[in-house]
């Protein structure tokens, strides 16, 4: 599964971002890009569209990315930081804030380690949360469409919910179609013939 | 006794010089504070800091408080803003290639027709446009996006906003990948003396009196320290004051420039601070008035008719409900504040805490709290008006 993460590093110094894709490829994350130059930042992050960005704190291009977190819709892409400066309360605090970013004490690749892990553990765990919560406004969604096709059934065929549900769901079956969409067919072409 | 230590986070521009003043000339200590100021790489870190509490105050771009507010920008976050640090000393400029194509396109450089240049962008280019501007929530896309807004679109170019931190600009520029760009000086002029761009406008071009940077502060900091944060507003006050003095240029510029706080050499500052603007390469400078404000016109006031104007401007740029938008960006403009805080300091004060923005197209009297005082110009360039319709 951490495999599959896509990972940019943006780091200008060449020792500095060797080591921190040796650091990730021991670990097993090989999809990993380094990107050194800080002029077209935004476009090419978008345009290799990863995972999880890696970037100094103290680096300015920090701003360039600011729109790219806010462009990426459901599954914003973490930003996690590296700073020269040791820093454990920061980390902790941006944390528990829940913010995509995570301070770590760049040299040692021992902490860079144990600070990468933890942050793309609470990456990938947002990140499903964030499907989770998909998932369940979706469900509400086609809730309410079915809610609504159903009355016009039942309004023009006499019948009662769980005749016209039946009705619905015998339609889609021969159609082989999910439900929600034989009922948003139904409320388009009722809302086009009223 | 030891004075209370305040945690200043600032970026390392010429308008956080009220900010580098009031420690240098002791404003701060004379209020019993000692200010340390903690320079940030990025607006981004600068604002994170800020809303976990690792900074107390923050030099910020003036949409920022409203943006930390909405959640549009790092953690939601309830900023305010007391006073208004600077007022305008952005540029607008080009590439000298697009320079060219328009020049080609029968453009004839003038500061005070932002109208003009854009109807030639639209004649000399059908490409989309990249802009850049120094991050999202800042007053320099805010400009840009009002100056454009009215264009034609059948005609007009496509603009994509790509936030480019300034002292990178000029190289962005070099590197193709940026056609315009509204920064803050010496941003704009390092650009020109590198001759990849050229000048084409102040920012006061598109709004006459437009807040740059604000005073910001964490509103549960400001509901706990009420006597700090006085303290704060009133040391700062004072050095808006005697930056807005001209005899106090050429030592102001003295100080910044040997202050450990910026990297900028007096060369750099000094454009910011005189308004004397090398539009282009090769050319005699210009002198551009009101170019960058610290005092003048009683600018360092917060009026909330300023907030609810970057609120609508952030409603229609985010999609949110205008109405809202407009109150809760009035409201993180806290001018109950600064009256309060600087009451006792026999600091003449508008008699209103609203206005409507863009009516003054020359400088006016207003009523005040000691008599009058001047306030303006505050035109915007298409002449158009802006109320925030609230009770004072």
């Amino acid at each position: 599964m951490k495999n599959d993460l896509k990972i940019v590093v943006v780091e200008a110094d060449r020792d500095r971002a060797l080591a921190i894709v040796d650091t990730l490829k021991d670990e097993g994350w090989n999809s990993v890009t380094v990107l050194g130059d800080a002029t077209g930042l935004a476009r090419k992050i978008a345009a290799l569209d990863p995972d999880l960005v890696l970037i100094d704190l103290a680096d300015p291009s920090r701003d360039a990315l600011e729109q790219v977190s806010l462009a990426s819709s459901a599954d914003a892409r973490a930003v996690a930081m590296f700073v020269d400066r040791s820093d454990d309360e920061m980390t902790y605090a941006a944390m528990a804030a829940g913010l995509s970013a995570y301070v770590v004490g760049a040299p040692e690749p021992e902490r860079i380690k144990s600070v990468l892990k933890t942050a793309i553990a609470r990456f990938q765990v947002t990140s499903q949360m964030r499907r989770e919560l998909q998932v369940a406004k979706q469900a509400l969604e086609d809730r309410k469409t079915i809610d609504r096709a159903k009355g016009l059934v039942m309004r023009a065929k006499g019948v009662s919910e769980e005749e016209a549900y039946g009705l619905m769901r015998k339609t889609a079956m021969s159609q082989n179609r999910k439900v929600i969409d034989v009922a948003q067919a139904l409320l388009t072409a009722s809302d086009l013939l009223e | 006794m030891t004075h209370p230590i305040l945690n200043c986070g600032y970026v390392p521009l010429v308008d956080c010089a009220p900010l580098i003043i009031a420690k240098e000339l002791g404003f701060a200590e004379d209020e019993g504070l000692k200010l340390n100021l903690l320079r940030q790489p990025s607006w981004s870190a600068l604002r994170d800091l800020l809303a976990l509490g690792h900074l107390d105050a923050a030099h910020m771009l003036s949409p920022m408080p409203l943006a930390m507010r909405l959640g549009l920008s790092g953690q939601t976050t309830e900023v305010d803003a007391p006073l208004v640090l600077s007022t305008n000393g952005t540029v607008v400029g080009v590439s000298t290639d697009l320079a060219a194509k328009m020049r080609a396109s029968g453009w004839i450089p003038d500061i005070g027709k932002p109208k003009a240049f854009t109807d030639t962008l639209s004649k000399a280019t059908d490409r989309p446009l990249r802009v850049g501007v120094p991050f999202p929530f800042s007053m320099h896309r805010l400009l840009f996006e009002y100056l454009v807004a009215d264009l034609d679109a059948a005609t007009a170019p496509s603009f994509e906003i790509v936030p480019t931190p300034p002292p990178l600009m000029s190289q962005a520029v070099a590197d193709g990948e940026i056609d315009i760009f509204c920064v803050g000086e010496p941003w704009g002029s390092v650009a020109v003396t590198s001759g990849v761009a050229e000048l084409i406008m102040p920012g006061a071009a598109i709004w006459a009196s437009a807040p740059e940077k604000v005073l910001g502060l964490r509103r549960d900091w400001i509901e706990a320290n009420d006597a700090l944060c006085g303290a704060l507003i009133r040391s700062i006050y004072r050095a808006a004051k005697w930056l807005g003095q001209t005899e106090n240029g050429p030592l102001a510029s003295e100080i910044l420039a040997r202050s450990e706080h910026l990297d900028l050499s007096d060369q750099l500052i000094d454009p910011a601070l005189t308004g004397r603007l090398v539009m282009r390469s090769g050319r005699a400078p210009m002198q551009i008035d009101g170019f960058l404000k610290f005092h003048a016109g009683a600018s360092t006031f917060p009026w909330r008719s300023l907030g609810a104007w970057i609120g609508q401007q952030i409603s229609e740029l985010h999609g949110l409900d205008r109405e809202r938008t407009m109150i809760e960006g009035s409201n993180c403009w806290r001018s109950d504040l600064y009256r309060r805080h600087l009451a006792s300091s026999h600091v003449d004060m508008p008699g209103a805490s609203a206005k409507i923005e863009g009516a003054m197209v020359h400088r006016t009297a207003v009523a005040s709290t000691r008599g009058q005082m001047i306030l303006g110009p505050d035109a915007f360039f298409d002449s158009k008006t802006f109320e925030f319709p609230e009770l004072n």
